[in-house]
């Protein structure tokens, strides 16, 4: 096995002595990745700092509608961050389960799982409270004339995200109580009787189920993974409404579809769990939930990408990101359908196929999109634009190289090669011809990194010497943009808004205007 | 520009900012409280022995714990009622009486979980237990913070009476809804554990 | 034929191929829907780039498509799961050969490789203690027990007849493994304190030389990337061989 490049020199010999990594560290950065992406990443960023800088805006309101508890949300998180972060340094080292924590394994793992388990219940108290403010702030402060059917779809998705994170996140902090009481009390919720660990038998009372674990995760996180991509969608469909200067097609399908992703999303959890002996009854209803919930995606696409139809679309840097969302989810959730028929499933479960598709929903899906809202909504909170072709290289840089990333394991996954291997497969004759993908995917990771650097320069540089906006920066309809100042002051606008048409009234026929902005009263040209 | 309805309630959902903020904070209780309920169901369905509760656990005092937290129920609504009268002396010692029964409760709990374990009952004695120790020591945690709460309410908090009554009044009215909560997942708990 | 351009390894069982063609189908689906969105979507961003269409058009398509299309896919999703996937899961894990008629072998995981426990001549499996379990008798199979006496246990290595459908009782004595054969389509996790059972047929010699795998495909700690058992698919005559020599091995 090779070292690994430039950065292998830097790593500590305890976790890879000439620069290669030993198994230890590799589980334990497989199972950090997947947790810090998820909860302490997009989670945060999509919902923690989108949601709560735009939202509010949005809707025409002065701030959350609990400022303090906001504060609570945000130290919890910091501290459940600090608490994940330093279980690298424990002895043993952080978590290293995968970041699904699967029983026994996670009981009898080292000390770092403990602190996975403290920080987890942090991160879940922040999401909490988070959530809880976001619902009564959409409720209780839209602007007078402000509709539910008015909302922009970024409001209403970030509604339904704050619902699946009330309600799920619940059953996997008790599932984190119960692992922490079998770690650190004795007790044996997930331990059957009899286990033999390393030739010992393990002197627990017996009598638990490890399956149990596996339901409260998984209720847990397949709704997460909608608390992922919903916040996504809803930042593709603002940047895409805004850059196609016309009203998105299928206003209101988006939206009921997404309430009823939402309410879906709690009955789709084991479909991550046909492999554990699941009878007939069970695996019918699973699969049928599965595909199912498969429409309303297939929906909101579909209205998104007819919204192209008829536009005057601008290719902007922000649209760029928001556009390559769309085939790149597209590719991820096609690939959903043979994991959610559980015959096939068999073939592909714990390969790389499965973290093919789910990386092509987050990565080029969730990330890009974060990426667009970032250049969008840069000029709100700065009052300058980001750099334009600063920006494309960010963009074409970042696609080919994502895509020569994850688009391979598709063909890895096929071939039977598992997932969660630290040498990725090479000792698997089954695997050789799709071990050779590694190398150029391991490359282009790296590639991609090096593109982040033009985004990071970018974001930095533009804070101090971007191009100056005003305050309506892309000629927009909504809000945040037609009523407050770039950046927005204390309090958000200088007068209470009050709305009277629909989010999206872009090109409407006889205005002089390519927008009419949400807050532009009534005039004779509307009749 | 203020944050509204932080004390009025909006006209189109009926509700003011706190009271729908504790409704939701209840329903991510009913999921947490629902999610270890499941769990019970799920393991006692899977063990070959259960032990019946009556067999291991103190019925009478958990009957008391019941009495003491209904009445604390009762004396919590006393207390917001009052203030809705305007009667501010009469709350205070309603509010009182909620904190001490609430004592009580923990006082009776840690009776019954020193009387196991002197038996040396724990956790990891069996799987009952373990739940038992589980689902009990989480509902005394939301005992003991429904306490902080009513403390401060009681001390600094009831600064705010002199300057916005209404708003005081609110607060109390929402540590109501949060106390009627624990109460009721006692009344779950307790038949669960002991008596089934 | 699409089969192979998925890039799908060997397949050795008999259930595999019909697996293979639907993945196949599944795929064939998601292709049609990738190139005919992709394909509107190209010509959409090119036909109504700001440049080519300088104002655009308020009200947008009035056409059908859109829903046409969701309900298409709903309707051949719906295909998939009664046309295949509710009766093949079925076979899966309820139609079950009789055990008379089948090769019938226990599999135990553990940190990190696969116990094979065949029940020898007699076809019955002795009894197993895990106290008795230690560093040369890994299931902990106590040779006191009649039935134990003619038992074969080997360590990484199932060997099986063709042609003779397999019955796999499925279990592990520390932590969550899976049991999977690539070149067989047969995947199941292997749980403490559970007994799973698995079934297949062979369909295809192993060639000599060759070494066909069981891959564990659950993370079971550190050594999961090494836990790699060996699946040998014999004649029945070489079969018989082969257990005679384990017997006198044992
Ligand atoms: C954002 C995150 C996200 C999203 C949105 C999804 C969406 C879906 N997922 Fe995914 N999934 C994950 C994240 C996500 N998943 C993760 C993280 C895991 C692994 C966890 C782990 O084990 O560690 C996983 C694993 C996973 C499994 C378990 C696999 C296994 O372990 O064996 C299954 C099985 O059913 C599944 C199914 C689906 C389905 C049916 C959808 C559907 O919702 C998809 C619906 C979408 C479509 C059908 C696309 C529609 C688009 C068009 C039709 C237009 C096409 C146009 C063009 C391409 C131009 N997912
Ligand atoms: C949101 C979720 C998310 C995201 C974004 C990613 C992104 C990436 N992931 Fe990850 N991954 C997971 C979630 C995610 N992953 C999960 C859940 C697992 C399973 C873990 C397990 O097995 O338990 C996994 C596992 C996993 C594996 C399999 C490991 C194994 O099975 O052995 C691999 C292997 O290549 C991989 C690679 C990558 C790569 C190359 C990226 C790249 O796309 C990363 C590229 C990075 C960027 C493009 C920039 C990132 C953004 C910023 C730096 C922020 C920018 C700054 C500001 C906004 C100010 N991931
Ligand atoms: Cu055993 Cu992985
Ligand atoms: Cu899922």
């Amino acid at each position: 096995m090779q070292p690994i490049p430039i950065i292998g020199a830097y790593l500590s010999a305890a976790n890879a002595p000439g620069g290669v990594m030993l198994p230890e560290f590799y589980n334990q950065l497989g199972a950090m990745h997947g947790t810090i992406m998820v909860f302490m990443g997009v989670v945060p960023l999509a919902v923690g700092g989108f949601g709560n800088f735009v939202m509010p805006l949005q809707i025409g309101a002065p701030d959350m509608a609990f400022p303090r508890i906001n504060m609570a949300s945000y130290w919890a998180y910091f501290v459940g961050g600090v608490v994940m972060l330093a279980s690298f340094f424990l002895p043993g080292g952080a978590a290293n389960s995968g970041w699904t924590s699967y029983v026994p394994l996670a009981v009898t793992a080292t000390v770092g799982q403990t602190w996975w388990l403290l920080g987890m219940v942090l991160l879940i108290t922040s999401s909490l409270l988070g959530s809880l403010n976001f619902i009564v702030t959409i409720f209780q402060l839209r602007a007078p004339g402000l509709t539910f059917m008015r909302l922009p779809i970024f409001v209403w998705l970030q509604l339904v995200t704050a619902y699946l994170l009330l309600l799920a996140f619940p059953p996997l902090e008790a599932a984190a109580v119960l692992q922490l009481m079998d770690r650190v009390a004795g007790t044996s919720f997930f331990l059957p009787s009899g286990l033999v660990v390393s030739g010992q038998i393990l002197g627990n009372s017996g009598g638990g189920n490890p399956l149990l674990w596996q339901h409260l995760f998984w209720f847990l996180a397949h709704p997460e993974v909608y608390v992922l991509i919903l916040p996504a969608m809803g930042i593709v469909a603002e940047v895409l409404a805004n850059n196609i200067r016309k009203p998105l097609w299928g206003y209101k399908p988006v939206v009921y579809s997404a309430i009823f992703l939402g309410f879906m999303s709690f009955v789709v959890w084991a479909h991550h769990m046909f492999l554990t002996g699941m009878g007939t009854t069970m695996s019918a209803f699973f699969q049928t939930t599965t595909m199912i919930i498969s429409i309303p995606s297939v929906v909101i696409l579909t209205s998104l990408f007819l919204s192209l139809w008829g536009a005057s679309i601008r290719f902007t840097t922000p649209m760029l990101f928001a556009l390559a969302f769309l085939p790149m989810f597209g590719i991820g959730g096609l690939t959903g359908l043979p994991l959610g028929l559980a015959p096939t499933d068999i073939h592909l479960h714990d390969t790389y196929y499965v973290i093919g598709h789910f990386h092509y929903v987050v990565a080029p899906g969730t990330l890009f999109a974060l990426f667009a809202g970032i250049y969008y909504w840069f000029p709100k909170a700065t009052g300058r634009y980001m750099n334009e072709l600063l920006g494309k290289i960010h963009f074409w840089g970042s696609f080919v190289c994502i895509n020569i990333v994850f688009f391979p394991m598709f063909i890895q996954g096929l071939a039977g090669m598992n997932r969660r291997l630290y040498d990725g497969g090479i000792q698997y004759a089954h695997a050789q011809t799709a071990a050779k993908w590694n190398m150029p995917m391991g490359h282009a990771a790296f590639a991609l990194w090096a593109f982040q650097l033009f985004f990071i320069f970018n974001f930095f540089w533009s804070i101090k010497k971007g191009r100056r906006s005003p305050s309506n920066a892309w000629d927009a309809t909504t809000l945040e943009w037609a009523a407050a100042p770039s950046p927005p002051p204390h309090g958000n606008f200088p007068e209470p808004p009050v709305v009277y048409r629909e989010a999206y009234e872009y090109s409407v026929p006889g205005h002089p205007r390519d927008f009419t902005p949400q807050n532009e009263p009534e005039t004779k040209r509307d009749k | 520009m203020d944050i509204p309805y932080t004390v009025t309630a909006r006209p189109d959902t009926g509700l003011y900012n706190g009271k729908l903020g504790i409704w939701l904070f209840l329903a991510s209780e009913v999921m947490l409280f629902g999610a270890l309920f499941s769990s019970y169901l799920l393991l006692r369905v899977g063990a070959e022995v259960w032990p019946r509760g009556e067999t291991i656990l103190n019925i009478p005092m958990a009957f008391l714990n019941t009495v003491i937290l209904i009445s604390s129920s009762v004396t919590m609504v006393l207390a917001w009622a009052s203030l809705k009268m305007n009667q501010f002396q009469k709350a205070r010692w309603c509010l009182i009486g909620t904190f001490l029964l609430a004592s009580g409760f923990l006082v009776v709990k840690f009776f019954e979980y020193s009387e196991k374990f002197a038996h040396g009952l724990a956790p990891k004695t069996n799987t009952f237990l373990a739940i038992y120790f589980t689902l009990t020591g989480l509902h005394g945690l939301h005992v003991v913070g429904g306490m902080v709460v009513m403390a401060f309410l009681f001390g600094p908090g009831a600064k705010m009476w002199r300057v916005a009554p209404e708003r005081y009044t609110n607060r109390v009215e929402i540590t109501g809804l949060y106390w009627h909560f624990v109460d009721l997942v006692w009344i779950f708990l307790f038949p669960v554990l002991y008596l089934l | 034929m699409i089969q192979r351009l998925l890039g799908l390894p060997i397949v050795a069982s008999e259930h595999g191929p019909q697996l293979d063609f639907y993945t196949a189908l599944v795929h064939l689906l998601m292709l049609a829907l990738f190139l005919g969105w992709g394909a509107y979507f190209v010509f959409a961003l090119h036909r109504f780039s700001a440049k080519r269409h300088p104002r655009a058009d308020y009200y947008g398509t009035k056409s059908k498509f859109g829903k046409q299309s969701e309900i298409v896919v709903g309707i051949i999703e719906v295909l998939f799961l009664v046309g295949f996937a509710f009766p093949a899961w079925a076979i899966r894990v309820n139609a079950f050969p009789p055990e008379s008629e089948a090769t019938v072998v226990r599999v135990i995981g553990e940190q990190f490789a696969w116990n094979v426990h065949y029940p020898g001549a007699d076809g019955k499996f002795g009894r197993t203690d895990i106290k008795l379990v230690d560093a040369n008798n890994p299931l902990g199979l106590d040779r006191r027990d009649p039935d134990a006496k003619d038992d074969i246990t080997t360590i990484n290595q199932l060997s099986l007849p063709i042609d003779k459908p397999v019955i796999v009782h499925l279990s592990s004595k520390d932590v969550i493994h899976s049991f999977g054969l690539p070149y067989f389509r047969v995947k199941q996790d292997a749980i403490p304190g559970m007994t799973i059972p698995v079934w297949f047929k062979p369909t295809m010699l192993t060639p000599e030389g060759e070494s066909w795998e069981i891959a564990c495909s659950q993370l079971c700690g550190l050594g999961h990337y090494r836990m790699r058992g060996f699946i040998t698919i014999m004649t029945p005559d070489k079969f018989a061989g082969w257990l005679k020599e384990q017997a006198a091995a044992q």
